[in-house]
């Protein structure tokens, strides 16, 4: 289990949070003007790396915010935390 | 004829408190602070079970808990019954009884060991290959093959003893307290960080703390009296907590382990009432200090199995921790000098050691030398090509090994014996490093794998770092701590060690033979009975992976985890497929380290403190009135309410008919509240949902549909306007958090420009739902103050009211298709709000009704149910419910999706009605629909979704989900059973009032 720093709140224990897939996939402003690949691309593709990754966390079961995290994936170490709309660090 | 094989006084063993215990049945006597291995050999007792496969005789081999072949049921068929014991960790108590596993009808005489003879056809694999064909026979093979494997027998009573969980904080966790553990201990904590020492047995000090003689000494003292004032000091130190019979379990990332205290398993069954049995320990350390010492080596030899054969260091322990000779005519057998170490403390003791065989040939050393002075005779350059005895060994045959090892020359010579020590040099217990992550390297010149990459703020101390010697100890240890600790200087520099070991070792995995290898059995994992021979099978029928051989041979799966033999396993399959250990890898170590019981697993968490549960204000009132619950999510919802002796089919079509034709009321308080306010309330509505909201009036209620971004149904409710940026969702009872949490995600990561803010309130409001023709009769009593003429108060409206000075909302909406109302009221107001309604409504027959009722009345009227008539794939084209999603909205979530090209096929499962040829049969649901039966193979179309017998219709109706339904409307279909086959017509999905008079009514 990870300890997880959150921006608002500190460090905690991983069961306090909820994992919430890839960072800095932005939603389309206007969906209704993309082709179904380009959709499709928003809607499923995830890159799902072996190594650093930018991913969403939420302190569910605390101050419930979002915020993303810089893990390497292929040992679980967090290299960074900030917040949404935060630039993502150089890691 | 019985023994008694107790030497010299030990003073770990209380020979004043005399304790009686059973083993298979007959009663032994054994000293406080043995353990049953212990006591057992005291009374000249090695055959203690049969092996796993071939049922061959077995007995003790070491004494710790890498145990593999002394594993024993306690208490057999009693609530506190446990298989798999080792009887080398339980220490014993008054009333211990103890039996053999794995053996029928005695551990003496076993009709399995008829497989012992039929080994040559039971190779590795064996079952693989025979029992795979013809396929259907499996079924057959399986009672048998059940039955004739597995260990002990799992308890079949309830478990009367307490279990709890625990977290627990440190700066330092060290692991082990054998001398480097001990050491580092007092560096850790005398430098001020809050320090846990913990260890597997019941003392402190490892094997040093019995290592007595005059060949290892610290500072001019044995090693063992130096340890002792070490722990005398460190009991003393006031930021150190120590905890024995604590096994570590399992080393996580993070420095997050699990660890199990045991803390009534020693005493007699009658002190261990209302006491806590084990205590799963989840410990976050800042660092951790691994010092889990190695564990001897056995070797790899044609009949190495047998009762009475040990590992030296078993016997030097038994002898010097004990007092308990292994036997009276003692040969030991090694590759290196722990055996001359355990010849010495026996010959100490007075227990006879009659010669030492030794696979080197040239070798010298200090302890050598003395054992020589002994008069003990020792055979260079020679090896045991076999045993004999069958229930315990009485001889061994041994013969020269030539130059390089891989053969036996020269004439056999047989010695008789009645025990066996065995060594074949130490293996770093590492299994804890790599569990963490942790990365190994091989070291050649001692053929051991020590730790190479630490993945977390840790380090190993002492001989699971492959620093075995007291001289390397106190070489590494100080610098290592002080870099590790980021310290100036320790207690332990400029020590003066003398340490007469000599690290030559001459490592042979297989030793040779003089017979063919498909002749011997050289057991490799003994609890499985894998054999040298069967990893050389495996390896010929191409199997290449470590891993593949494990799982193929079944070496190194029992329940130690082949903590003996798996460097053998390894060593073997690299010296024959010729490549080099180090690239080979090892097994995976997986926790737990040592087998833990479902009871330390659980905790508290048993009976009716399983899993949390949620309860209505009005919980009570349903159970006094004979209410059965159903769970969902987490909360009891009322599912039906039982009146005379009625069974639940009865019971449904009573409260169905009930509330059609007067009034029924129904505990809604579990439907998922959230408070919804903001200048930009209205948007976001109109951004989460697929309808439009800007135009709704305050006052106003409406049905709304949530997707997912993919399109797909995720959640559905009636959501009020109470003010202009004032609204409260309502949602299904089990969406409600996820609903929370996906409403929070596109607010704080996609639209945070939104002034929004959510609030859960679904437990600060009991919610009461009346309905039917009568129901208006019923709230306007509970409410007189409130207007309920259809004018002032139409269906899907709110208004405040009060009750006896207790602010509500009352919501006209239905989801039964009657007349209904809601009254929303601070929770503990719930039942007496409940409770007035059952008063005033007497006269008109109000009924309570459960969830399934719900369900069933909301079916006549074709409303889904979001999860059981949709799952991840329904669109609401796909639900036939068009009319809700807008078409003017130029976004919502998952619009996009709804014309991809898989959204818009004709042939996508959708929602339709079924009804029954036969109007009294119910269908089951979830069962297939199909058009051609004939047809092979038969093509699915869909399945049943809701099913019920409706009694305000008379007949049988069902919801399902079809391939193309929409347009087969009247179409003849079938749904095959076991046992006939059932015809269905497709129908509209509404079945009562299709056009919603009842609602007005």
């Amino acid at each position: 289990m990870f300890v997880i720093n959150c921006p608002y709140c500190g460090e905690r224990e991983q069961s306090e949070f909820k994992a919430g897939g890839e960072a800095h996939i932005v939603r389309p402003k206007q969906p209704t003007e993309l082709s179904d690949d380009e959709w499709a691309e928003y809607l499923f593709m995830r890159k799902n790396i072996k190594g650093i990754q930018f991913e969403r966390w939420i302190h569910t079961h605390g101050c419930r915010k979002w915020f993303n995290v810089v893990r390497d994936t292929s040992n679980d170490k967090i290299k960074a935390v900030y917040k949404m709309g935060e630039e993502p660090p150089t890691v | 004829m019985k023994k008694n094989l107790r030497v010299k006084t030990s003073n770990f063993i209380d020979e004043t408190y005399k304790i009686s215990f059973k083993f298979n049945g007959k009663t032994y006597y054994g000293y406080k602070g043995d353990t049953l291995a212990s006591a057992l050999l005291a009374n000249d007792i090695h055959l203690v079970g049969r092996s796993f496969k071939y049922h061959r005789p077995r007995g003790i081999m070491t004494a710790g808990s890498e145990e593999p072949n002394a594993i024993v049921q306690l208490h057999n068929d009693t609530s506190r019954t446990e298989p798999n014991v080792r009887a080398t960790e339980i220490e014993i108590y008054e009333g211990l009884e103890a039996s053999s596993q794995n053996c029928w009808p005695s551990v003496n005489f076993d009709i399995g060991g008829i497989n012992n003879l039929l080994s040559p056809i039971l190779p590795a694999g064996f079952y693989y290959k025979t029992f795979m064909w013809p396929a259907s026979f499996w079924e057959k093979y399986e009672y048998f093959i059940r039955k004739s494997a597995g260990l002990g027998k799992s308890p079949t009573k309830p478990d009367p003893d307490i279990y709890e969980h625990k977290y627990i904080h440190c700066d330092v966790l060290i692991i082990g307290a054998g001398i480097s553990g001990i050491m580092a201990a007092k560096i850790s904590a005398k430098n001020g960080f809050k320090t846990l020492l913990i260890d597997e047995k019941p003392y402190l000090g490892g094997s040093t703390i019995y290592q007595n003689t005059e060949n290892f000494k610290i500072n001019n003292q044995t090693s063992s009296s130096w340890l002792n004032k070490e722990i005398n000091e460190i009991k003393k130190i006031k930021n150190l907590e120590i905890k024995i019979r604590t096994s570590v379990a399992a080393f996580h990332g993070y420095n997050f382990l699990l660890a199990r205290e045991s803390l009534t398993d020693h005493l007699p069954l009658e002190q261990r009432d209302n006491k806590t049995r084990h205590r799963l320990l989840k410990i976050r350390a800042k660092k951790v200090i691994t010092a889990t010492g190695s564990l001897e080596r056995p070797l790899i030899f044609d009949n190495n199995d047998r009762p009475g054969i040990l590992l030296s260091s078993a016997i030097e322990k038994y002898s010097n921790l004990y007092g308990v000779a292994c036997g009276e005519e003692n040969i030991l057998f090694t590759n290196n000098d722990t055996a001359y170490e355990a010849a010495i403390s026996l010959f100490q003791k007075g227990i006879n050691v009659k010669a030492i065989i030794d696979n080197r040939e040239e070798v010298d050393s200090k302890l050598i030398k003395e054992t020589e002075k002994n008069n003990i005779q020792i055979y260079r350059g020679y090896t045991v090509v076999n045993t004999s005895g069958y229930k315990r060994i009485n001889g061994i045959s041994i013969m020269q090994l030539s130059k390089d090892g891989q053969k036996v020359i020269g004439p056999k010579k047989s010695i008789s014996c009645d025990c066996l020590g065995i060594s074949g040099g130490w293996t770093p217990a590492v299994h804890l490093f790599t569990q963490s992550g942790g990365k190994l390297k091989f070291r050649d010149e001692d053929q051991v794998f020590i730790p190479d990459k630490y993945p977390s703020d840790q380090i190993s101390l002492g001989s699971c770092n492959g620093d075995f010697t007291l001289d390397e100890i106190f070489l590494s240890i100080p610098k290592k701590l002080k870099d590790f600790l980021n310290i100036k200087k320790t207690d332990y520099e400029n020590l003066e060690i003398y340490s007469s070991f000599n690290k030559s070792k001459r490592n042979i995995w297989l030793l040779p033979s003089d017979k063919i290898i498909g002749k011997t059995k050289p057991f490799v994992d003994y609890q499985n009975d894998a054999t040298a021979k069967d990893i050389k099978l495996a390896l010929r029928e191409g199997f290449r992976s470590i891993e593949h051989v494990k799982r193929y041979t079944t070496t190194g799966m029992g329940t130690d985890q082949g903590k003996l033999g798996n460097m053998h396993a390894l060593g073997i399959i690299s010296e024959t497929a010729d490549s080099k250990m180090g690239e080979l890898g090892t097994t995976t170590f997986r926790p737990p380290y040592t087998p833990l019981t479902f009871g330390t697993i659980v905790g508290r968490n048993v009976g009716e403190y399983f899993d949390v549960f949620r309860k209505t204000p009005i919980h009570d009132w349903h159970v006094k009135n004979k209410a059965e619950f159903e769970n969902v999510g987490q909360w009891k919802r009322a599912w039906y309410y039982r009146k005379d002796g009625e069974n639940m089919h009865d019971a449904v079509q009573r409260e169905s008919k009930a509330a059609r034709d007067s009034a029924g009321i129904l505990d809604a308080s579990t439907l998922g509240k959230i408070d919804i306010q903001g200048t930009d309330a209205s948007e976001f509505l109109n951004r989460v949902y697929t309808n439009a909201w800007s135009k709704l009036a305050i006052g106003k209620c409406r049905y709304g549909l949530m997707l997912n971004e993919d399109g797909m149904v995720y959640d559905d409710g009636v959501t009020t306007r109470l003010g202009e940026n004032h609204y409260i969702m309502t949602t299904t009872t089990g969406g409600a958090a996820s609903v929370l949490g996906k409403l929070e995600d596109y607010l704080q990561t996609e639209w945070p420009e939104l002034d929004v803010y959510l609030t859960s309130v679904t437990d600060h409001y009991a919610t009461v739902s009346v309905c039917g023709p009568n129901s208006k009769k019923i709230v306007s009593q509970v409410i007189p103050e409130l207007d309920f003429s259809d004018e002032s108060f139409p269906h899907m409206s709110f208004k405040n009211a009060k009750i006896d000075k207790i602010k509500c909302r009352v919501m006209r909406i239905s989801f039964t298709g009657e007349h209904s109302y809601e009254i929303n009221i601070q929770a503990n107001y719930g039942k007496s709000v409940w409770e007035k309604c059952m008063k005033v409504g007497k006269e008109f027959n109000i009924t309570p009704y459960g969830t399934e009722t719900m369900h069933l009345l909301r079916a006549e009227k074709g409303f889904i149910i979001v999860g059981q008539d949709t799952d991840a794939t329904m669109t609401p084209i796909d639900l036939q419910m068009d009319w809700i999603v807008s078409k003017k909205k130029y976004d919502f979530i998952g619009k996009r999706s709804l014309y991809r090209s898989d959204t818009i096929r004709d042939d996508r499962k959708q929602l339709v009605g079924l009804l029954t040829e036969n109007p009294d049969e119910v269908l089951e649901e979830g069962s297939q629909i199909v058009a051609d039966i004939k047809k092979s193979p038969v093509e699915m179309l869909g399945h049943v979704t809701s099913s019920y017998y409706s009694p305000n219709l008379k007949k049988s109706i069902a919801l399902g989900v079809v391939r193309g339904g929409k347009n087969m409307m009247g179409q003849k279909l079938i749904i095959p059973m076991e046992n006939k086959q059932i015809n269905v017509t497709v129908a509209d999905p509404v079945f009562l009032d299709k056009e919603n008079k009842r609602l007005n009514a």
